[in-house]
């Protein structure tokens, strides 16, 4: 971790340290700290170490070619942040998407969501010194990457939801890996929740930190698991049904507490919800086409469009305008980490230092994600 | 690849500018009941489209923060989503839109109130909605430092993601041409 310390000019005892940008875990991102000894006092958080312009790049390019990139922010979760922006794209040109196409969406979403949350878990108990959680979680993520890599094509980046339904077809006779799969994972889940969630060295390091009441989430626009564990059952899955998800039966997990352990709690029951819609969507497959033929450069009609999708780090938004060329005019992207950083200071303020990794990865936040 | 479907392709419509106008079918009753307090109130403000789940409400900016207000707190709208800048260029003016929408309050929790205000491009100041949204401090952090818009009464204006020594214009302004375009 590398500090740099510098002596405030506000008082003697309020020492200004600069927490990041160079972090083993948390990435690209600096935390701006003053300390009244070992207690937070302020928290600015810094981004933009890893701003990429996505939102301008998407303006010089046309609505496919900006399929690879815009997946680039969140690569843990690269199905999930196409999801709204290939909704938006069928909305504007009112694109009737074949139902085939609707359920492997949701398969990739899904599917990303447990790699996802995986890693989120994985580095969560990395975080809090619990090496079993590291390796066991990284290693089993691998499974769910096979999967996804068959139907995808590759192990992290698929640009498998495109406008116009997904990229291809999914092999035939995955189900039987898929399956094996979900029930060899039904069984490991019972075991992290034992070696990690239920072990008293975690519960005493992570119950009662870094509590975010429900109001303050509501306030201060947290999204995801963030808001979940602070006692808002919010989901836009079940909110505002998109894509097949109205076919699916499945919860909503939400807590009341709003510490540590309940937002990394709540990942864990979500992917047992995500295996839930997993298996159904597996079952009831229909047969048909899975793509529209749009060609290359797909004219797309003046309009805009707000859609938003349930990802893995929270709400996941695109704000398009088109002014009828082959490029969108403007296109927003809203990612859940932007949204969550909000709630970093308010949460870091009071707290002791040795808690910080905690809280601020307990946020689900990806730097990449929020700079964009 | 089982087969596919094709789909006509959308007369050009190139050169018009952005409307709003396309958007997704369905029933836009519990919208338009939305969109008619918002009007009884504030009987200046614009509607400029009630879809099925959204509503795009422009307000002055003289006006928003009571507009705003009232969408929070008679309607319910007290989860901001995104606040987005846009530029536009050939009209000499920028848009900002609030995406608000409700986590609270059951029976809404599908809309989302688009809450916009334009202003000409040679006076970029429009009122913070920090105090109405707390959520919404980093995004007008975000769009003061893409587009230019000065947010008055915003408790922290400063960069967020822009280096330090950026010296051009916001590159998110359409007069911004990156690098080796």
């Amino acid at each position: 971790m590398s500090t740099q310390f510098e002596y405030s000019p506000d008082a003697d005892r309020i020492m200004s340290v600069s927490l990041g940008p160079q972090h083993p875990g948390a990435g690209h991102f600096r935390i701006r700290l003053w300390l009244d000894g070992d207690y937070v006092v302020r928290a600015d958080p810094d981004p933009g170490y890893v701003h990429r312009g996505e939102e301008k790049m998407a303006e010089y390019r046309n609505y496919i070619q900006n399929v690879p990139h815009l997946e680039r922010p969140v690569i843990l979760d690269s199905s999930g942040i196409l999801f709204p922006y290939a909704i938006a794209v069928d909305e504007l040109m009112g694109n009737k998407i074949p139902p085939r196409a609707e359920y492997l969406r949701v398969i990739m979403a899904e599917l990303n969501r447990i790699i996802s949350h995986m890693y989120f878990l994985a580095i969560f108990g990395l975080f809090s010194g619990h090496t079993t959680m590291i390796t066991w979680l990284m290693g089993d993520r691998d499974l769910f990457i096979d999967l996804a890599a068959r139907i995808g094509g590759a192990r992290v980046t698929f640009a498998y939801l495109i406008p116009g339904g997904v990229r291809n077809d999914m092999p035939q006779g995955l189900d039987e890996q898929a399956f094996d799969t979900f029930d060899w994972f039904e069984k490991r889940m019972v075991e992290y929740e034992k070696i990690f969630f239920r072990n008293p060295l975690f519960t005493q390091r992570a119950e009662g930190v870094g509590v975010l009441a429900k109001e303050d989430a509501i306030r201060l626009g947290a999204t995801g698991t963030v808001l979940r564990a602070s006692g808002v059952k919010h989901d836009i899955r079940k909110a505002e049904p998109y894509s097949a998800y109205p076919d699916f039966d499945f919860d909503v997990p939400s807590l009341n507490a709003g510490d540590c352990w309940s937002r990394g709690y709540v990942a864990l029951q979500e992917m047992r919800e995500s295996l839930k819609i997993l298996r159904q969507a597996f079952k009831n497959m229909p047969p048909g086409p899975v793509r529209l033929k749009l060609g290359p450069q797909p004219r797309v009609p003046a309009g805009e469009v707000y859609t938003r999708t349930e990802a893995a780090h929270g709400e996941e938004s695109y704000f398009v305008v088109s002014d009828g060329t082959p490029r969108p005019y403007r296109l927003k992207i809203g990612t859940g980490s932007f949204k969550n950083m909000r709630v970093l200071p308010h949460l870091l303020k009071g707290i002791h230092i040795s808690d910080i990794p905690l809280v601020y990865w307990g946020l689900n936040y990806w730097p990449v994600h929020a700079d964009k | 690849m089982a087969g596919e479907l094709s789909v006509q392709p959308s007369a050009p419509t190139e050169g018009k500018g952005p409307t709003p106008t396309a958007g997704p079918p369905g029933n836009p009753s519990r919208t338009k009941e939305l969109a008619d307090k918002i009007l009884d109130h504030f009987p200046a403000v614009k509607i400029d489209y009630v879809r099925a789940k959204r509503v795009k409400v422009t307000a002055s900016p003289e006006a928003i923060k009571e507009v705003a207000v009232f969408v929070r707190d008679e309607l319910g709208f007290d989860h901001i989503g995104t606040v987005a800048g846009t530029d536009y260029i050939q009209q000499n003016e920028m848009e900002v839109v609030y995406f608000v929408g409700s986590v609270s309050r059951p029976g809404q929790e599908d809309l989302q109130v688009c809450l916009a205000e334009r202003v000409k491009r040679d006076a970029l100041v429009v009122p913070s909605l920090v105090d109405v949204w707390l959520g919404a401090d980093y995004h007008e952090r975000e769009t003061y430092e893409m587009l230019g818009i000065t947010f008055q009464g915003h408790p922290d204006l400063r960069r967020l993601l822009l280096p330090e020594d950026w010296n051009d214009i916001p590159p998110l302004r359409k007069d911004y041409t990156s690098p080796g375009r």
